[in-house]
């Protein structure tokens, strides 16, 4: 056997891989990876045990993977696939066909949450359990090596039982932890998989040479029978599985059982769990067995069908209380089901007379969606469970302080195994400190004598992210599936991190804390904030510290600080002798980045070795010295919400607020960016104002709206603080009108597109725009206060402002600010205008993918609200729906337009005709039109207040609507292309009023890279790991094949104007709109801060052929169909091969990718023509709208 | 007519080849210069360092998002593009020498002796017919001296020499302190072929946008002086095949290098300047002037009016400054020579 360190995923995929022929995915967080690694596996020749190489195929969607999955099956392929949460759930209706043919199969899921008040990609049950009635049945893995060893029992057992199974196991905490774990042989999944097992499969699949009918339409007279079929399969599942985990011991050594009991032979409290929580319960129960506590635990694997004879079995005669700890939540039920199935079985058990006397049993929840669970809340909940009258329906590792349902624990309990090492790395995303660790984590493992685990905590911003890694080795098998509380060594890669986050507080009395400090090894301790000073001095910690920026900058790698800060981990830990470390350390370099290229191998190297010498022991004095606090949160003048919540979020404190803190339906105040003031980036924008034209390129392509432009008369600048920058406005008739380009510098992630769309010529010889980045800590910190001055300068009035050009959007006010996108973002641009044209009256349907995550990832959220308090009203439903769901929003939002005009034209008299008339026959599209009917409408609230009866009743409620709103469906290419299609396809086709917005970055971003429908032809991405193959649908000309559609293909880097000209056509047109949006982004590999080169690129090359379908054109009798762009003056290859994912192929397939380019040359020319042919046509050769009557 | 010779070993049609320029960056750039008549191709410069920088941007752009989001941990499939980065460059020779009837020589601009080695073999695995190993580098250093450049050159060879089984020749700059010991080391480092000599392209500056930029400039026959001296001299001191460049514009030039001792002449400044079938034209003045002196074969002229032996080198180089001086005040008058 071999020993490794891997992730739970990888674990499952393993034996998975081996024991497939086809694998049908779609990628979904925390299960992608497995996904992942089975389409590298197979795309690098890797075969099953049969000596064949698994088909996998990436489908549109979970329902497509299970449609393909069931088919396969039937076809009697060994087939599998990968998923968790809402995949899970849009595979149930196939889940039911598939165990209804008794058919087998195995579904590999990383349990996750399931959105509800919100959206979360973190680990619980809610998934498994609402597929538990489906007739699949459920195995559960509790640890990594579980992971590995029970996805073979699934696979051994199906095929016996022909009962298709589900194997779980915790997302996050169990398929995202390193573990070090032994593989098995190819021999033990021979052993227990033998081919006549695969025969008999293949034997029950469709086939004409034996044909029969499945799948037929049943009446009354026999479905019931029917149904009940299949008992006996089910009653003989239980033994079967436990027959498979026997042969596997015999096999391996490692003896599993459907449940295991494990404590006190008469213990007289038992808790019942399934999952990781049962290393944990289990492990406390050694701990307080030790204390002589009478307590047990039984850890449920098998869970459908459920083994009840086993249970009840299993469980000590003592048992006075049994408490069923499930990870999950059911609104209304009774219990949640793993209780109910406990209360079920014993009661059962009772009544028959095997059992002789009933115990308390009562039913808790913990750790939904990742919440922590400890030992000591196990312990807490031994203690509940040893009162005279147990809580039932309790909680643990809340406080719930609305209904009471949670119970206390000493948060003070430790009871991990002193040899076991714990250490923690803060770090920053872009730093590597992850990566550093997996491979710090996989040498310590590599001791035949040691065991090694790791866990990473990764914060929800895409930029300026911080990362946790916590980290555990030692002599004995670790199972601990939760955080590490105290470490021995801390270190912290990031010097803000100290003032951010609580580094210490997880730094146990004399440990290490290794920093990484760019100040001289002389001024480290001064440049400590006081409360950190004073902590180390507490806890008699041991300071070291590195500048290891600067020796990554002499190894030539900027920013990459890993490998030094992994150097110093082994100096000063002393784990392996210094020599054997370094070797291993450029070992795992060599493993590592050898496939990235030998000068990355040896700059790596390099930063190694120039590491200790710049490693210092700090002293730390008697006494704090510093007087510095450290920054505030947030600002005190910051709502009371923000402060005593949102604050609490940020600075990772999150886990200690009530239930009561919590808003109950999932609504939260909008705009809470603007107070997390997160300085990410050293480089900030700077503007020159004496260079500057003011055309507002550099604003309107801002990602982050760190960019804000006023126009004032200069009376305001009086009280200006020193060093406000204004200039003379360039723009006639305002001769004392000044102007000013605030730079939010505390916001400003340096991600210098401002700079690249600057048209400004250098000043001779500097190389300087006007507007530049700097690294002058000056300019950031006038920012901060010219920032507060700037906001007091009112607004520009939106009537007075062009709404027609690039140079008059500027002065529209961002409602879309400072989001957590990567810096440099292709998409947020294209926000961030919607929310500057129409964000007063704007309601967006936001599919889910980056922009949801982004746009609604807690604890700050970037969509924000006016000086009046109005602002874009916000929701994510799901991945596939967004269409349909914005569909509806409208359709809401029209029905009561439509009731408020009716109810408005019955109190004619009452309100007055004139009015009324005015406000119903007022047009609403230019923003002074717009300004009236607002002017008009809050006229007819004042002449409404204190009017009696239900018509002015019912008109109050819904008389806003009298005023235009805009409807906004959002979302990237994974919705529009794949998962949503058919939704978009249908709203499209609806002829309602929606507009869609598709930003389009050509791969699933949010999910990492997996190609979708609109990835283009001779592109590498995660399953196009070849290149793709397929041309890019053309969705605007399947939408302009409608005739009712308004269609437009920007991109803002190339044109803005065409861009904005656009989104206000779009948007004025009274029916169905669809903008597809170029999107450049970090899946293409490019260097962000040239995003907007390469959207001029993509367009001087015809692959992102500018244009625009306007059916109202069509009505007046002329062409609809305009073609933007110019001709391609660039062949393709010049832009692609500026972008990594083009030239990975090239690197590795050349040959392909010549094919492949020549395809795409030809597909371009091929669509040029054809738009080129269509920019000519008359009116009459396009499909007229048929939505309209006249 | 025979205008048959020999280079490094290989035979060729005639003794006129096309140096790296950008007229070889296509195939069909390659096929014109082939379909000329040109008796080999150079082909442009793989350039290691470009492709060692592209590789650590590469690098950055993909290292700083990975394990940075839980919900992913990267962006990329998993593919080696370790040895990628000159694979353009290898496709396009592979498919030079497929197009092609002549000899495609490679040119490679190392980084460092693992570099220099791994790129050799590739382009020896790519079916270059030869090597052409240009150690351009502008010491920019002033404090490295010149036997450390010296050494460089040959380490350069022994490695590349050590690595690929092909011909092997070497590029070299004539700024050296004694190009004829350089020469000669070189040879005795296994060089099969001196190609005398590289031109710097030196920057230029642009007066109006105050701004420095490169600068591309071809070579003309003034400039040809150098190289013929030192291939005149060097002609039977050494047993690597000697190369003419820098300075072709007619036949006359190509004879001139051919009576100097040249095994080959090469030119990119006249093709780029009358394009590919301007080689055509060479070969017909160079058959043209061996017709009327009666020449029948490249072998009669070569080496013509080469120092030989038995003369001493400086006294040939003074005797050539002395008559260039007398020239010069002929055609001139004295003013011009006084300072």
């Amino acid at each position: 056997m071999t020993r490794t360190t891997i992730d739970g995923n990888e674990a499952t995929v393993h034996v998975a891989h081996r024991l497939s022929e086809l694998c049908a995915i779609y990628p979904i967080t925390p299960s992608s990876t497995m996904a992942e690694l089975a389409d590298d596996w197979s795309a690098k020749g890797r075969t099953n045990i049969w000596g064949t190489v698994p088909t996998v195929i990436e489908m549109q969607s979970e329902g497509g993977a299970a449609g393909a999955l069931h088919g396969a099956l039937q076809g009697g392929a060994l087939s599998t696939t990968f998923t968790a949460s809402q995949g899970l759930l849009l595979m149930i209706p196939n889940m039911y066909k598939i165990a209804g043919e008794l058919t087998s199969a195995v579904l590999h899921v990383a349990a996750r949450s399931l959105a509800a008040q919100g959206l979360s990609i973190f680990g619980d049950h809610q998934d498994v359990m609402a597929v538990r009635q489906t007739g699949f049945a459920l195995l559960s893995s509790g640890s990594v090596q579980e992971a590995h060893d029970l996805a073979l029992v699934a696979h051994a057992a199906t095929l016996r039982s022909r009962i298709p199974f589900v194997h779980f196991f915790d997302g996050f905490r169990t398929s995202h932890e390193l573990n070090t774990i032994e593989l098995l042989d190819d021999a033990v999944l021979h052993a227990l998989v033998p081919e006549s097992l695969v025969h008999e499969h293949r034997m029950r699949g469709l086939s004409p040479e034996r044909p029969f009918v499945r799948g037929t339409a049943q009446n009354p007279d026999v479905y019931f029978q029917a149904r009940e079929t299949v008992n006996p399969f089910y009653a003989a599942t239980p033994g079967i599985v436990q027959g498979v985990m026997d042969e596997f011991a015999a096999q391996t050594g490692r003896a599993y059982h459907l449940l295991e009991y494990a404590g006190h032979a008469e213990a007289e409290r038992v808790i019942v769990i399934m999952g990781s929580g049962g290393e944990t319960v289990e492990e406390t129960v050694n701990h307080l067995l030790a204390q002589g506590e009478k307590v047990g635990v039984v850890r449920i694997r098998l869970y459908r069908p459920f083994p009840a004879a086993e249970l009840v079995a299993a469980l000590p005669a003592t048992a006075r209380v049994v408490g069923v700890l499930d990870r999950t939540k059911e609104p209304g039920s009774g219990g949640e089901p793993l209780y109910l199935d406990v209360v079920a079985a014993l009661s059962g058990a009772y009544a028959e007379g095997h059992l002789a006397s009933m115990p308390r049993v009562v039913g808790g929840r913990y750790g939904l969606s990742s919440k922590e669970f400890t030992p000591a809340m196990v312990a807490g909940v031994y203690a509940a469970l040893a009162a005279d009258r147990p809580p039932t329906g309790f909680t643990v590792g809340i406080t719930d302080d609305v209904s009471g349902t949670s119970i206390d624990y000493d948060r003070g309990l430790h009871i991990e195994d002193e040899k076991t090492l714990r250490a923690v790395f803060f770090g920053l995303g872009s730093d590597g400190t992850v990566g550093a660790n997996k491979n710090t984590i996989k040498i310590l493992g590599e001791d035949p004598n040691r065991y090694a685990q790791a866990y990473f905590v990764y914060d929800s911003k895409k930029s300026g992210g911080s990362t946790i890694s916590h980290l555990r080795f030692g002599p004995h098998p670790i199972k601990a599936p939760y955080l590490v509380g105290s470490a021995g060594f801390v270190g912290c890669h990031h010097f803000g991190l100290l003032d951010k986050l609580d580094v210490l507080g997880l730094t146990r009395p004399g440990g290490v804390i290794l920093l990484n400090a760019s100040m001289p090894k002389d001024e480290v301790w001064q440049s400590l904030s006081r409360p950190v000073q004073e902590e180390i001095i507490a806890k008699g910690l041991q300071l070291y510290a590195i500048d290891a920026d600067s020796v990554a900058r002499g190894a030539g790698l900027p920013g990459r600080t890993n490998t030094i800060l992994q150097t110093c981990f082994f100096a000063i830990s002393g784990v392996m002798p210094r020599e054997e470390a370094i070797e291993a350390i450029k070992k795992s370099i060599r493993k590592t980045y050898g496939r990235r290229g030998p000068e990355v191998v040896r700059r790596n190297e390099a930063a190694v070795d120039a590491t200790l010498a710049q490693l210092h022991r700090i002293d730390v004095p008697e006494a704090a010295t510093s007087k510095r606090a450290p920054r505030a949160i947030v600002s005190a003048d910051a709502p009371e919400f923000v402060r005593t919540v949102t604050a609490a979020m940020m600075a990772g404190r999150g886990d200690d607020l009530p239930v009561s803190a919590m808003p109950v339906d999932g609504t939260f105040p909008s705009g809470t960016t603007a107070y997390e003031k997160r300085r990410i980036s050293d480089l900030v924008a700077q503007w020159d104002p004496s260079g500057c034209i003011q055309c507002g390129n550099c604003a309107f392509v801002c990602p982050h709206a760190v960019l804000r432009s006023k126009f004032y008369d200069r009376a305001a600048l009086d009280g200006a603080p020193d060093g406000f920058e204004s200039a003379p406005l360039n723009a006639a008739g305002l001769p004392q009108s000044g102007y000013t380009l605030q730079v939010y510098t505390e916001d400003c992630t340096g991600c210098g597109l401002c700079v690249e769309a600057c048209p400004v010529t250098p000043v001779v010889g500097s190389g300087r725009k006007a507007i530049n980045l700097t690294a002058d800590e000056g300019v950031m910190e006038r920012g901060v206060t010219n920032v507060g001055f700037f906001e007091s300068i009112p607004q520009n009035e939106r009537a007075r402002v062009d709404f027609g050009t690039v140079r008059g959007a500027q002065f529209l006010q961002p409602l879309f600010e400072f989001s957590g996108a990567c810096s440099g973002c292709g998409e947020t641009p294209y926000l961030k205008l919607l929310s500057q044209l129409f964000g007063d009256r704007l309601t967006v349907a936001n599919a889910t993918g980056c922009s949801s995550i982004y746009g609604g990832n807690l604890p700050t959220t970037p969509w924000t609200r006016n000086a009046q308090g109005r602002g874009p009203a916000w929701s994510n439903s799901l991945f596939e729906d967004n269409a349909e769901f914005g569909l509806g929003l409208q359709m809401a939002a029209d029905l009561h337009n439509r009731l408020a005009r009716e109810r408005l034209s019955m109190l004619r008299d009452r309100v007055g005709a004139e009015l009324v008339d005015d406000i119903l026959s007022a047009p609403q599209i230019r923003e002074s039109e717009l300004a009236a009917q607002r002017v008009r409408v809050e006229e007819l609230m004042r002449r409404l207040d204190g009017m009696e009866g239900p018509v002015a009743e019912d008109l109050r409620s819904v008389a806003d609507h009298l005023v235009r709103r805009s409807v906004w469906i959002v979302g990237g290419d994974g919705w529009a292309y794949d998962i949503g299609s058919g939704g978009l396809d249908h709203v499209l086709a609806s002829g309602r009023n929606v507009n869609i917005l598709v930003m389009d970055t050509e791969v699933y971003s949010n999910t990492g890279g997996q190609s979708s429908k609109a990835t283009p032809i001779a592109a590498v991405a995660k399953f196009a790991a070849a290149g793709k193959a397929v041309a890019k649908k053309d969705l605007a000309l399947q939408a302009t094949a409608y005739g009712s559609v308004y269609v437009a293909r920007v991109a803002l880097g190339a044109d803005p104007q065409q861009t904005l000209r656009a989104f206000r056509e779009a948007e004025a047109y009274d029916g169905t709109s669809l903008i597809i949006a170029y999107s450049h982004c970090i899946a293409h590999g490019i260097e962000m801060s040239k995003g907007l080169e390469q959207q001029k690129r993509a367009v001087n090359s015809g692959h992102w052929p500018l244009m625009r379908y306007d059916p109202t054109i069509r009505d007046r009798g002329d062409n609809p169909f305009f073609l933007d762009s110019p001709r391609p003056t660039i062949p393709l290859s010049d832009y692609i091969y500026k972008e990594l994912r083009y030239r990975m192929l090239r690197q590795t397939a050349p040959e392909e990718a010549e094919r492949l380019l020549g395809l795409a040359q030809h597909a371009v020319d091929q669509r040029w023509a054809v738009y080129e042919e269509m920019a000519t046509r008359s009116a009459g050769q396009f499909m007229p709208d048929a939505t309209k009557r006249n | 007519m025979d205008l048959a010779t020999t280079y490094l070993d290989l035979p060729l049609r005639n003794p006129l080849v096309a140096s790296a320029s950008p007229l070889s960056q296509t195939v069909a750039g390659v096929r014109a210069l082939a379909d000329a008549g040109v008796g080999a191709v150079v082909l442009y410069s793989l350039f290691e360092e470009q492709i060692r920088r592209q590789e650590i941007a590469d690098f950055e752009i993909v290292a700083m998002h990975e394990d940075s989001f839980g919900e992913a941990t990267s962006y990329f499939p998993d593919v080696d593009i370790a040895a990628g980065g000159a694979t353009p460059y290898l496709r396009h020779l592979e498919k030079s020498v497929a197009a092609v009837d002549i000899p495609v020589i490679a040119s490679l601009n190392g980084v460092n002796l693992e570099g220099w080695a791994q790129c050799a073999r590739q382009l020896q695995d790519s079916g270059a017919a030869a090597l052409e190993v240009n150690p351009y580098a502008v010491p920019g250093d002033t404090r490295v001296a010149g036997a450390v450049i010296e050494e460089r050159h040959v380490e350069i060879v022994h490695t590349v020499k050590d690595a690929v089984s092909i011909p092997v020749a070497v590029k070299l700059s004539p700024f050296f302190s004694a190009t004829g010991t350089m020469c000669r080391d070189l040879d005795a480092a296994g060089a099969d072929g001196l190609v005398l000599f590289n031109r710097f392209l030196q920057p230029d500056i642009d007066i109006e946008a105050l701004a420095v930029g490169p600068a591309v400039t071809l070579s003309s026959p003034v400039e040809s002086g150098i190289a013929r001296t030192w291939i005149a001299i060097l002609r039977g001191r050494v047993a690597a095949s000697l190369a003419a460049t820098t300075g072709v514009e007619s036949g006359a030039d190509v004879v001139k290098y051919l009576l100097a001792g040249a095994d080959v002449v090469m030119t990119a400044s006249s093709l780029m300047r009358h394009g590919p079938a301007y080689a055509a034209t060479l070969l017909t003045e160079l058959t043209a002037w061996m017709e009327r002196k009666g020449f029948a074969s490249v072998a009669d002229v070569r080496g013509l009016l080469a120092l030989g032996d038995e003369v001493d080198a400086a006294a040939y180089e003074r005797a050539g400054y002395v008559a260039a001086l007398t020239h010069a005040k002929d055609m001139y008058g004295d003013f011009l020579v006084r300072n």
